[in-house]
């Protein structure tokens, strides 16, 4: 059986291992982490794949270790993500993703009337907040609007 | 205005007050001289605009006016980024009023010389703000103060961030309002979290003998599909005299005006009647904004 799902995924040389993303966000995580079909690299990922604490997505970077600021990007979409980084098959580095206190160009403002929906020159800007009665919740730093719920939906 | 403390805001109000007999015309003043102020309004404006250009000219600076947007570089598809980097190398301090939300933060990203915002989309307005925060200090008092806010709260601005700078003094609120136009629930609870004691009725007479201040704000009858509710509901929220007899005599009514017919003509030769002295005291306002901008005044 362990065998028959090992073939989902193959284990990789070298690269990035993202692993308990929260089920359905693997194809979001490539979108913050910009992987676009211009990414050289070989990215391979699961989606639903069944784990101890229920449905997860994985991604598989090789021959690449992104930088700790792009993973933790990660975070605002699914918090409970780990980082694994892998050299010869072996992991030598394992991480939480941390959420961090603030983003740029990696969201889009909910509120259609911001400035940063513009065409002037600028990017997006949000202090990133988080809360136990609220969760993740990102505060334009142009417009002090907040998203709460449909971060995922709004990745530049 | 969340980016002020109760301390900046006290200071910003009591070099508002230094600077009165200088705003009245009792006293001159050079603490501006030599200084230009642009001011760019791409929204129309009638008492910011002119209250900026009187502050400045009472602190004996020069204005410098944007125009027409239609026959400014604006119209050449200049963007607004471009426009603050030209403008703060002509001028000294820059006045921004502007339709997007944010834009006042974006040009203080661009300017070389500071940005006062004069209004900017649909949520901020700060410094009718601090105006509404001055009159209320000069006319009544802002410790504890028993305040009602009538008519659009939902997307009145004025009322907004005006909610938020009198919790920071400990405000008792009473929201009074038509179902359709409530205070934001966001807004209600986060005054609750700071445990600021709020009321919330549509009935004007029913809280009137119990407030120390009226803030009114004028229903636009854009918002009501029903033209029939739209006359209803003016009506519910119209301060008259017979409605004050039943009010301290203490209480003072602001409003940040144009008003249409929320308050009638009667109230205005009343002690009540604030909102003519209310649009005055943004000018002592916008001279202790342009001078601490400026560093004139430290």
């Amino acid at each position: 059986m362990k065998e028959k799902r090992d073939l989902k995924i193959q284990a990789i040389e070298n690269g990035t291992v993202i692993d308990h993303i929260k089920a359905g966000q693997a194809l979001n995580v490539l979108r913050i982490l910009g992987i676009s079909s211009a990414f050289r690299a070989t990215i391979s990922f699961v989606m639903n794949a069944p784990g101890a604490g229920g449905k997860k997505d994985v991604v598989k970077i090789e021959g690449k270790e992104l930088s700790v600021e792009e993973l933790n990007r990660i975070a605002l979409i699914s918090p409970k993500a780990t980082i694994n980084i892998i050299r010869y098959f072996e992991v030598v580095q394992k991480n939480n993703v941390v959420l961090p206190s603030y983003v740029e160009g990696v969201v889009r403002c909910t509120n259609s009337n911001c400035i940063s929906n513009s065409s002037e020159p600028i990017k997006s800007k949000f202090s990133v907040l988080q809360s136990e009665e609220d969760g993740v919740s990102l505060h334009c730093l142009y417009c002090e609007h907040v998203i709460s719920e449909e971060i995922a939906e709004n990745l530049l | 205005m969340k980016d002020f403390s109760r301390e900046e805001i006290d200071y910003v109000l009591d070099t508002a007050e230094k600077l009165e007999p200088v705003a009245r015309g009792e006293e001159m003043s050079r603490l501006l001289e030599g200084k230009i102020v642009s001011l760019l309004f791409f929204e129309p404006s009638t008492r910011t605009r002119l209250s900026f250009e009187v502050a400045t000219q009472r602190l004996g600076g020069q204005v410098l006016n944007l125009g027409s947007v239609e026959a400014s570089s604006v119209m050449k598809g200049e963007n607004l980024a471009d426009t603050i980097r030209v403008i703060g190398k002509y001028a000294d301090l820059i006045v921004l009023r502007h339709p997007l939300d944010g834009s006042a933060r974006m040009a203080a990203e661009f300017a070389s010389v500071p940005v006062i915002n004069g209004g900017d989309g649909s949520v901020h307005h700060p410094t009718q703000t601090f105006l509404d925060l001055y009159t209320i200090r000069r006319e009544s008092h802002l410790e504890g103060l028993k305040i009602a806010m009538a008519g659009d709260l939902k997307y009145g601005r004025t009322v907004h961030s005006l909610c938020h700078a009198l919790s920071l003094y400990g405000a008792e609120m009473t929201f009074v309002s038509p179902p359709e136009l409530q205070m934001p629930s966001e807004i209600v609870r986060d005054l609750r979290k700071q445990k600021i004691r709020i009321k919330e009725t549509d009935s004007l007479e029913e809280i009137i003998g119990d407030i120390e201040v009226l803030y009114m704000t004028r229903v636009q009858r854009e918002r009501f599909p029903d033209p029939e509710e739209y006359e209803k509901v003016k009506n519910r929220l119209k301060v008259t005299g017979e409605i004050l007899k039943a009010a301290d005599p203490e209480l003072k009514i602001l409003h940040p005006l144009p008003r249409v017919n929320e308050i009638s003509p009667e109230v205005d030769a009343t002690p009540h009647a604030c909102y003519f002295e209310q649009a005055f005291y943004g000018v002592p306002i916008r001279m202790a904004l342009l001078a601490l901008a400026m560093g004139v005044i430290e």
